[in-house]
C-alpha cells in the first residue's frame, strides 16, 4: 500500500481559470487531480441544453480543460476525476475519448451516471428551504440526486484514466480515490471525515490559496495573477498537509486554510454528505513550513439516511437596466430616477428592485457613511414571466436618457433566464448508480 | 470606537438564502473579546434589513473563529433574487464594519 498521496484541486467551478490547473498538474507530484466544476445551478442549465440536444448536456468548456490537461497527463501520469459530466457523463466521456483519439492520447474513460432522477422525484415532497410541495415551483426541469464514494469507486476499479461524473457531492471526488487507493472502508467514519475535510479545504481550488481572501495592507497576497492552486498529501489514516506548487502565487497559511474549512458549513459540528457526517469542530490547522499546513482532527458520525436532491425549475426571468450620475446632486438625481421608474413600472411587475451602485447596492444601507459619493449608478431589477416582459425594464431606464433627470449617461441592460434551485431528500434506494467505460474508441462497455 | 476589521476577518458562503459569516481573530488574545462582543443580538441588529431570519453562532476556539449562520439573508436566495450581489460574498465586510 501507498504511505502518501498527493490529491489536487484544480478547478473551483465551471467557470475556473484554465491555466492554474496545468500549472498544478505539470509540476505537482498528482496522484489525482480533482475538478469541482458543477455549481447548484449549472447542472439545470445543462439539462436544458441537454433537452435541446441530447448529445449536449456536459461542461461548456470541456474541450479546452481537456485538451490543455491531457498532454500533462500522458506525461505525467495522474488519474482525473471531475464531475463536469454535468447533466451528461456519458456524453462527457465520449466527447473526452474523441479529444483523446485526436490527440493520439490513449486513456481509458469512465462515466458515473444514475445521480439523475428527475423521474423518480416526488412532487408532494417538501422543498427543504420552505417545507412546500415540489410542485408549488415553477416547471421542474432537473432533479440530481448528490451521489457520494460509492457511487465512484466501481469507476476508480476499471483502471480509468478519467473519470467523470455528474452530480456528486464535491468532497466525495476526493474521498473516493483515497478509498480507492487505501481500501477505507465505507464504514470506517474517522478516515472518512478526516477525507471528507481535505476535500471540502481543496473543492474551491484557489480560495485556500489567498483567492477570495486578499486585502491589502491587511491581508496581503503576493502573485495573484498567476494564483496556484493546492494539493492535500493525505497519508493512510487521513492526516493530511495542504500545499502548493513551488514558484507559483498565492499563499497557503493557517488563515486561508481556517476560511475555507469554514467556507459555507452551515454546521461545523455536522457537515453532511452522501459518505459521512463530518464534524470539523476540533480540527486544527498548523503552519508546518512556508505555504504548508497540517490538518488534524476531523472526526464524524454515520452518513445521513437518505440523499440530498438538487430540483432546477424555471423561475421566469430577471430584466435589468442601469444607468449612471456624477458630480453634484447625483444621489438625488438618481433617487428622481428611480422614483420615475417605480410609478412607471410598478403595476407591470410584482418584484422590482432599485439599487444605488456606489452606494447602496450591496448592502442596502451604507452603514453610517452617509457620504456623497462623486458618480452612482442607478439599478432597476424586476422579474417577469417572459423575455419580452422583462425586456421592458431595461428599455425603460434607456428612455431616461431623454425623458429623465439632468446628466444621465451610460445605460446598460440585459434579460437573463432564471433558473431557480431548491433541494429536497430521496431513499437511498431510489437512487441506482452506474458505470460505463470507454477506451479511446467510442466503444461502450456498460458495467 | 475600534471597528472588526481591525481585530478579525471573515469570509463569506451561502447555502441557498442562508448566509455563512466565518469570523476569525487575527490574535489569540482577541477571540474572547469577539466571543464576548460579537453575539447574535448583537450581529442581528448590526444587519438589520439583511439578516432576516434565525442567527446561530459557533464557536471554534482552537480556530479563533466564530460561525455565523444566518437564515433568510440573501434575498430570497441565490438562484432568484434580484440582487446584485445574490451570494452575499459582500456580506463578509458587513459585518467587519461592526464597531466593538
Amino acid at each position: 500500500m501507498r504511505s502518501s498521496l498527493r490529491l489536487g484541486g484544480g478547478a473551483g467551478f465551471a467557470g475556473d481559470r484554465l491555466d492554474a490547473p496545468v500549472a498544478l498538474a505539470e509540476d505537482g507530484a498528482l496522484d489525482y487531480l480533482v475538478l469541482e466544476c458543477l455549481a447548484e445551478r449549472t447542472i439545470a442549465l445543462a439539462q436544458l441544453r441537454r433537452r435541446r440536444d441530447p448529445g449536449d448536456g456536459f461542461d461548456l468548456r470541456l474541450t479546452e480543460r481537456i485538451e490543455s490537461l491531457l498532454p500533462v497527463l500522458a506525461r505525467r501520469r495522474f488519474r482525473l476525476v471531475s464531475n463536469l459530466g454535468a447533466a451528461n457523463p456519458q456524453g462527457a466521456a465520449g466527447a473526452i475519448a474523441a479529444i483523446a483519439q485526436r490527440m493520439r492520447i490513449p486513456v481509458k474513460v469512465a462515466a458515473v451516471t444514475g445521480d439523475d432522477v428527475l423521474a423518480a422525484l416526488d412532487l408532494d415532497a417538501p422543498a427543504m428551504e420552505s417545507g412546500l410541495p415540489l410542485s408549488k415551483y415553477g416547471p421542474i426541469v432537473s432533479a440530481n440526486a448528490y451521489l457520494g464514494s460509492e457511487a465512484i469507486l466501481p469507476a476508480l476499479e476499471t483502471g480509468a484514466d478519467i473519470i467523470i461524473t455528474g452530480r456528486v457531492a464535491d468532497p466525495s471526488l476526493f474521498v473516493a480515490p483515497l478509498m480507492h487507493e487505501y481500501g477505507w472502508d465505507p464504514g470506517d467514519i474517522a478516515r472518512l471525515a478526516a477525507g471528507t475535510a481535505v476535500g471540502h479545504l481543496l473543492e474551491c481550488a484557489g480560495q485556500l490559496c489567498g483567492g477570495y481572501f486578499a486585502d491589502p495592507g491587511r491581508k496581503d497576497i503576493p502573485g495573484m495573477a498567476t494564483l496556484g492552486f493546492p494539493f492535500a498529501e493525505v497519508d493512510p489514516e487521513g492526516n493530511a498537509t495542504l500545499g502548493k506548487v513551488a514558484g507559483t502565487g498565492g499563499r497557503i497559511t493557517v488563515a486561508t486554510a481556517t476560511e475555507q474549512l469554514l467556507y459555507e458549513v452551515t454546521d461545523p459540528h455536522g457537515y453532511l454528505t452522501p459518505d459521512v457526517t463530518a464534524d470539523f469542530s476540533r480540527v486544527t490547522l498548523t503552519e508546518t513550513a512556508i505555504d504548508r499546513v497540517a490538518v488534524r482532527g476531523a472526526r464524524g458520525r454515520p452518513r445521513p439516511e437518505r440523499l440530498k436532491v438538487s430540483v432546477g425549475y424555471l423561475a421566469g426571468h430577471i430584466g435589468e437596466g442601469e444607468i449612471g450620475y456624477a458630480g453634484a446632486n447625483a444621489v438625488a438625481r438618481a433617487e428622481l430616477a428611480a422614483e420615475i421608474l417605480r410609478q412607471r413600472l410598478e403595476r407591470r411587475f410584482d418584484e422590482l428592485r432599485f439599487d444605488i451602485i456606489g452606494s447602496t447596492s450591496l448592502h442596502g444601507h451604507a452603514f453610517g457613511r452617509g457620504a456623497h459619493p462623486y458618480e452612482v449608478r442607478l439599478r432597476v431589477a424586476a422579474r417577469a414571466a417572459t423575455r419580452e416582459e422583462a425586456a421592458i425594464v431595461g428599455d425603460e431606464v434607456e428612455a431616461l436618457y431623454t425623458n429623465g433627470p439632468a446628466g444621465g449617461g451610460g445605460t446598460r441592460k440585459s434579460v437573463t433566464e432564471q433558473i431557480g434551485i431548491v433541494s429536497t431528500l430521496i431513499d437511498r434506494s431510489l437512487v441506482t448508480s452506474r458505470v460505463t467505460l470507454l477506451e479511446g474508441s467510442a466503444r461502450a462497455e456498460a458495467l | 470606537m475600534p471597528k472588526l476589521y481591525d481585530l478579525a476577518h471573515c469570509r463569506a458562503g451561502d447555502k441557498g438564502n442562508t448566509s455563512i459569516l466565518s469570523l476569525v481573530a487575527y490574535r489569540a488574545e482577541d477571540y474572547p473579546l469577539l466571543v464576548a462582543h460579537v453575539t447574535i443580538d448583537a450581529v442581528g441588529r448590526h444587519l438589520a434589513g439583511i439578516a432576516l431570519g434565525e442567527i446561530r453562532r459557533y464557536e471554534l476556539p482552537q480556530l479563533r473563529a466564530l460561525q455565523f449562520v444566518c437564515e433568510h439573508s440573501l434575498a430570497g436566495g441565490v438562484t432568484t433574487s434580484l440582487a446584485l450581489d445574490a451570494h452575499g460574498k459582500s456580506l463578509s465586510y458587513a459585518l467587519l464594519e461592526m464597531e466593538i
